[in-house]
């Protein structure tokens, strides 16, 4: 198990890391959801022993490792830009950081880690004739083969193309379960980290403002930074009194909540009045931007609306989540 | 890495710098300044016949510049625009000429335009056969450096442009060439100071009449033994290659444009229409003529010197009475393997020391290895032959030849390297050790691999570049010690057929070794950083 003490770091004079605690139960994938520049890649060199923290100790199975260099903790790391040795075939650096054994028994075990990222019979390859899906996988396939104790994840899918990235992560979680082996993975992109992550630890102003498991952090966000970091951008200002939760200022407390779009339907009846701002088309039915009191809010409804038209809106109690502060 | 192993580092380079380049280069102020109580820069300037020589080197120097532009750019657009079949072999076969010996090409255009040329027209001792060389030899740099930022420009620009309305030509000087400018600026800077100090071609070529500063210099220096007009002359040209250097740095400054290069699988179309083939094939086969023809004339002529078709001329080099043949090849390979050791051994640790620190001392010592690159080899040559009697006199040492080679194959060998040496010292090292390497362990798997094949590609540069230097041997070579260039020059130097045939088979001689020391390089180059 490793835990992370009020890890502080710094660059210079800019603070990046003001205290983060974290911690990664055995055989638990925890994804670190940040910004850009949010000192997540900070985060993950303190763990390897890549970047000394200015304070704060990092703890694996109780023992501080402050004085283990980065090539005796035994946790393995998937750069960015995956890093891979240019001198190498792909079969050289998938065994890079295999233990000394007989060559048979090592080039079976190679075979055996390339099968794992799907991509079996290409030991020979060159790297640099690798596409960046594969080489991704080269370098996923590179970091687990010496069974690491822990691996890191640097942004692993952040340089692959969108469409890619969904089937990618699904195949990095699967790769990572049949290993059994515990992981940090961060990023910046909330659907790369549901699809992963066992647990989420949201990291903004140098500090983690929120953990938990994704569907509870789903459900309650908590603060409107943090929603903003799980992609729950429809932030509307609300009034709380006895009877519930209501759109715009009102009698009561004020607050600010998510509504969640799949919750609002457009009725006739309904008790909400908004103006359409604009519709556009999207697959499965029109996005609809509607101007409604306390801000504006997306939806997607079966059929286009004029913008300008005024349209009723039923917003039903768990459709919104208060947010702190 | 720390302050004691940086300072370790630096000591062999700098040292070799002091002794051989900055001392040179202060002896020659010296002697220009301070000998005949400066009365020699009066004595320069006001001689006509020199000023006319500057003014030569000049205009000679622009004129070669521009016109390498030209012929160079429609071939730099088909190898950065298009995808066909054999274009990496193209691109290959367009630099051959870059490295091709200065005495080489002389010989080869000799061949082509000499009193007994094959194109009929005998023009050695004009303009006209300086300027032919001088665009010959640098097509390559333009191809090179202009075509390296060409193929990686998003070709989405181009296709905006139309679709606002812009004409093709409209496209080309409104978008396309403003994004160049900045590479046009560096390889027209590259070729200027090329064509400036170009010394073996001008010699060759220019006869009694022409001269640039390049060869007045050695001409004052080496057989008027007026040392003082030299020394003036040295400072003259490197007032002028520091005032082009400084323009083109302060040009660059103000121009860079940040724009996203793509990369080149990206931006290369495959040629569509039958109007596109013909240019393609056109532009193509007509730089080919100009890239291949010299060299092919040579290797030809070579071989019917001695009248009939055969290898007479490869023959008479063995016993020539005069021109120690056997010794000259002798000499070429053993500088060249001294000269490489020598560029290795300043080099490597300067570009180890360059590419772990950043900040002013580094990019200052980076410049300071970069200067004898903007210095001429003959101003090198030169300083060498006055400033190194004292206080231990090492002119008649045989040493000083791949000193001096060295001196100019240093920069080649820092500039391939540090690059390279960066990439393994970031993310590479990072990743061996998370993959459990102990330092010793990374060292010797990834730093070492890299770092040699690095040192392979800087050698076999050293290589190639001492076996075709000229400029600074011709001061440094004892009589009975010739290299290969310079037993090419003597040859041009005597009358007769068969000198000129034995001239033309020892330049194929030359330029087939050439080429294997830069064919070692491309297969010791690998994919990734540094790539040049």
């Amino acid at each position: 198990m490793l835990e992370l003490r009020d890890i502080a770091a710094r660059f210079g004079q800019l603070e990046v890391l003001a205290g983060v605690c974290l911690t990664v139960g055995p055989s638990e994938i925890v994804a670190v959801l940040g910004a850009s520049g949010s000192g997540k890649t900070t985060l993950l060199r303190v763990v390897a022993g890549l970047h000394r923290p200015e304070s704060g100790t990092v703890v694996w199975e109780g023992h501080d490792l402050a004085a283990t260099p980065p090539h005796q903790r035994g946790f393995g790391m998937v750069f960015q830009d995956f890093a891979l040795f240019p001198h190498l075939d792909v079969a050289g650096n998938v065994g890079f950081g295999i233990p000394d054994m007989p060559e048979s028994e090592k080039r079976s075990r190679v075979s055996e880690e390339l099968e794992r990222v799907g991509l079996a019979g290409y030991e020979t390859r060159r790297v640099g004739e690798l596409s960046g899906g594969q080489a991704q996988r080269v370098a996923v396939a590179r970091a687990l083969a010496p069974r690491p104790r822990l691996l890191l994840l640097d942004e692993p899918l952040g340089s692959l193309d969108r469409a890619f990235r969904r089937e990618l992560a699904a195949d990095l979680r699967a790769a990572l379960r049949s290993a059994g082996i515990p992981a940090l993975h961060v990023t910046h992109d909330p659907d790369e980290a549901f699809a992963v992550a066992d647990r989420i630890a949201l990291l903004h102003d140098g500090t983690v403002i929120r953990f938990g498991p994704p569907e509870l952090l789903w459900r309650a966000p908590g603060t409107e930074a943090a929603a903003r970091l799980l992609g729950l951008t429809t932030i509307v200002d609300v009034t709380v009194n006895r009877d519930g939760i209501h759109l715009g200022r009102g009698e009561g407390r004020r607050a600010r909540a998510i509504v969640r779009e799949e919750a609002v339907r457009i009725a006739a009846d309904g008790a909400v009045r908004g103006v359409v701002e604009d519709s556009t088309f999207r697959g499965p039915g029109h996005a609809l931007r509607v101007n409604v009191p306390g801000g504006e809010i997306t939806l997607v409804h079966h059929e286009r609306v004029e913008p300008g038209q005024t349209v009723g809106l039923d917003i039903p109690q768990e459709g919104f989540a208060l947010l702190d502060g | 890495m720390s302050r004691r192993t940086a300072i370790g580092l630096a000591v062999v380079p700098v040292l070799f710098l002091l002794a051989f380049f900055v001392w040179p280069v202060a002896s020659i102020l010296a002697t220009g300044l301070v000998e005949e109580g400066g009365k020699a820069f009066t004595r320069v300037l006001t001689n006509e016949r020199l000023l006319g020589v500057a003014w030569f080197t000049l205009w000679q120097a622009v004129v070669s510049t521009v016109l390498t532009v030209l012929v160079a750019m429609p071939a730099t657009w088909v190898l950065a625009r298009f995808d066909f079949r054999g274009r990496s072999l193209v691109r290959a076969v367009a630099t051959v000429p870059f490295v091709l010996p200065t005495v080489v090409v002389g010989t080869a255009f000799l061949a082509l335009v000499g009193p007994s040329g094959v194109l009929g027209v005998d023009l050695h001792g004009t303009v006209w056969a300086i300027l032919g060389a001088h665009v010959f030899f640098n097509i390559a740099v333009v191809v090179r450096v202009v075509g390296g930022v060409w193929g990686h420009l998003d070709p989405r620009l181009e296709d905006a442009a139309r679709s606002l309305g812009a004409s093709p030509w409209q496209t080309f000087t409104r978008v396309t060439l403003p994004l160049l400018r900045p590479a046009l600026a560096a390889a027209s800077s590259i070729v200027f100071l090329f064509t400036l100090t170009s010394f073996g071609t001008v010699l060759i070529l220019g006869g009694p009449r022409i001269a640039t500063v390049e060869v007045e210099i050695y001409r004052r220096s080496a057989l008027f033994l007026d040392l003082p007009a030299a020394a003036v002359l040295a400072l003259l040209q490197m007032v002028g290659v520091v005032a082009a250097l400084t323009a083109y740095s302060r040009y660059q400054e103000r121009h860079t444009v940040e724009q996203t290069l793509r990369p080149v699988q990206e931006t290369a179309r495959r040629i569509q229409t039958g109007r596109e083939r013909g240019l393609v094939a056109g532009i193509l086969g007509g730089t080919g003529v100009i890239v291949i023809g010299p060299p092919l004339v040579l290797v030809w002529r070579s071989l019917t010197a001695g009248g009939g078709f055969g290898l007479q001329a490869y023959r008479a080099l063995r016993s020539d009475a005069l021109v120690p043949v056997g010794a000259a090849v002798g000499n070429s390979l053993g500088f060249a393997v001294a000269a490489t050791l020598i560029a290795l051994g300043v080099g490597l640790p300067a570009a180890v020391l360059i590419a772990a620190r950043r900040g002013r001392i580094s990019r200052w010592f980076d410049t300071l290895l970069m200067l004898p690159l903007g210095t001429s080899a003959v101003t090198i040559g030169f300083g060498f032959l006055i400033a190194l009697d004292s206080p231990v006199d090492l002119r008649a040492s045989r040493a000083l030849v791949p000193i001096a080679h060295a001196l100019v194959a240093t920069p080649f060998v820092v500039r391939a390297s540090v690059p390279v040496l960066r990439a393994v010292r970031g993310r590479l090292r990072e990743a061996a050790a998370t993959l459990g390497a102990s330092p010793a362990r990374t060292f010797r798997e990834v730093d070492l691999p890299i770092v040699s094949r690095v040192a392979a590609v800087g050698a076999a540069f050293a290589f190639a570049v001492s076996l075709g230097e000229f400029g600074a041997t011709i001061f440094l070579a004892r009589p009975g010690g010739p290299t290969i260039p310079i037993a090419i020059y003597r040859f041009l130097g005597r009358p007769g057929v068969l000198n000129f045939g034995q001239a033309m088979a020892l330049s194929v001689l030359l330029m087939a070794i050439t080429a294997a020391a830069i064919m070692a390089v491309e297969r010791a180059r690998f994919p990734g950083p540094g790539a040049f």
